[in-house]
């Protein structure tokens, strides 16, 4: 579908271009900033370990294939949690929608339960689930679940009825009408749904491994922060960041890709 | 064609929204009786709110009526019937996330043409309109009056003996409008399809249809029904002639007294200004 896109005016390109210079040199400049306190303002390396030190740990862990245990462990429970909560999230948010009585009832209560920090809950969850993996997919399914949920109702909610009248006007089945119609007039929310559903999901994941677990990328950087292994931590939370954003980039890039712009 | 052939029948169709008696009651059309002829252009006119398009829609199976109803080369009218009626909305209700071409032959799916006539009958409405280059786009990278076009192709696809426009127009300039009106007269001429459109232009309603249908004001009746007596398809030449300068005249006095009495109880109800 990408041969569909407008072709972007000419002065968008050099604007993207800029755009992404200033974006570039705002990484660069804290990574200077960065070097310049801990190799000439001195600043101790239990707080801030120096660059070139954090890098060369980098490299080991990636030479030394040390990560992957803790890489799978947490890639597996955001994808348990996120095959969960986008099963619920978009069954439940397609029921709900099918009536304006239970959106009325539904839609402000699954919103208000999404403002409570869930992570709260985390004890609980440990206590039900364990330490391991398990209650770390329960509570990624748990907090990402709603914002699949609400986004899902709003998705098929705010179809403009018009289109419906069209289609039932033309004689469209309700299971043609739902494939044809509802769904695909649906699918830009439900996707932005599914991306946030995703970062939260990953977020709280990772925030859980750190609190209260026995593996995972979390627990991780809190054991080489507890034994002051500042290099080798700040080496993980670099090798974290990539993996999120690249995730992260994955998503975004998909969800583009299948809501078209009207 | 015999021109006695009744298309569509309408009985004594009334209709209100909301519960008598309550605040929100509004009675838009009042027993409303007419035989519109097979192959006939009728345009509906009259001030907004008269019912003109409540009538439509009662016609088209969308909305059903309080009382009295309506029937479709005989058949009594009960829920969307898509074999004999196309329908073209105002705002032309083409769906974002296709293209054109697939709008029109997503119709013929709804509809339930056989997959293999698609094509070919997508392609022929659209070159019907003028919009064959245009097939792949999407209606958001068309200007208004293409998306009309389009929208106009997807009920010719449909091949029913019916279509019903809803102020097709309403949304396009009046340049575009008059070129439409034009395009569509030639068109309309060579199908022989009965056609009803509500319209708020007094000049489209004289250009366009054989015979026009002045409703009142809320709540709406059909005051006059004024013959358009001019073979189709008619030439831009018409426009201009007395014939139709007469026609244009006697519906602007119809309607004016009637638009004035809108607007006075709508500026009554406000407390004026």
């Amino acid at each position: 579908m990408a041969g569909d896109v407008r072709p972007a005016p000419p002065g968008d390109r050099s604007e993207a271009r800029i755009t992404r210079l200033v974006q570039i040199s705002f990484i660069a400049a804290l990574g200077a900033l960065w070097w310049l306190a801990t190799n000439v303002w001195g600043m101790s390396p239990i707080l801030l370990p120096k660059p070139q030190n954090a890098f060369s740990e980098l490299l080991d862990i990636l030479g030394s294939g040390e990560f992957w245990p803790d890489l799978l462990l947490t890639l597996g429970e955001l994808a348990g949690a996120f095959a969960i909560s986008m099963t619920l999230g978009v069954t439940i948010g397609f029921l709900v929608s099918q009536s304006p009585t239970y959106v009325r009832v539904f839609e402000p209560l699954l919103a208000g339960v999404y403002a409570v920090p869930i992570i709260l809950f985390l004890p609980l969850y440990v206590l039900f689930f364990g330490l391991g993996a398990s209650s770390k997919i329960a509570l990624g399914a748990t907090i990402s679940f709603f914002p699949i949920v609400l986004n899902t109702i709003a998705g098929f909610t705010s179809i403009d009825k018009l289109y419906v009248t069209a289609a039932k006007s033309m004689g469209a089945s309700p299971t043609i009408l739902l494939r044809h119609v509802l769904i695909p007039g649906a699918l830009p929310i439900i996707l932005s749904g599914l991306r946030m559903g995703f970062t939260v999901a990953l977020l709280s994941i990772i925030g859980s491994e750190t609190i209260a677990s026995l593996a995972g990328l979390g627990h991780r950087i809190v054991n080489l922060a507890e034994s002051l292994e500042i290099g080798r931590m700040f080496a993980y939370i670099v090798f974290v960041v990539v993996i999120a954003a690249s995730l992260n980039a994955v998503v975004s890039r998909l969800e583009a890709r299948r809501s078209l712009d009207p | 064609m015999q021109k006695q052939d009744i298309s569509v029948q309408i009985q004594n169709v009334s209709h209100s929204f909301g519960v008598e008696g309550h605040a929100k009651h509004v009675r838009a059309l009042l027993d409303t009786t007419m035989d519109i002829h097979r192959g006939e252009l009728l345009a509906l006119i009259g001030p907004s709110g008269c019912g003109k398009s409540t009538l439509l829609n009662v016609i088209g199976g969308i909305l059903s009526p309080t009382t009295g109803g309506a029937s479709v080369n005989g058949k009594p009218v009960n829920g969307p019937m898509p074999h004999d009626i196309a329908y073209v909305f105002q705002e032309n209700a083409l769906f974002p996330w296709n293209t054109i071409i697939e709008n029109i032959r997503l119709g013929m799916l709804f509809q339930g043409v056989p997959k293999a006539d698609h094509e070919g009958r997508a392609r022929a409405a659209l070159k019907a309109v003028g919009l064959s280059e245009f097939a792949d786009h999407y209606p958001g990278q068309l200007s208004g009056g293409m998306r009309q076009r389009a929208a106009l192709a997807r009920a010719l696809s449909l091949d029913t003996p019916v279509v019903l426009m809803d102020e097709p127009f309403g949304a396009l300039d009046e340049q575009t409008r008059m070129v439409l009106g034009e395009d569509l007269s030639e068109l309309l001429s060579r199908t022989g399809k009965t056609i009803i459109f509500v319209t708020h232009s007094l000049g489209e309603a004289v250009f366009l249809a054989d015979r026009i249908a002045v409703f009142t004001a809320r709540p709406g009746r059909i005051k006059e029904v004024i013959p358009v007596d001019e073979p189709h398809p008619r030439k831009a030449s018409f426009m201009t002639s007395d014939k139709f300068n007469g026609l244009r005249n006697r519906l602007f006095e119809l309607l004016h007294d009637e638009i004035r009495k809108t607007v006075n109880l709508r500026s009554g109800s406000t407390g004026g200004f």
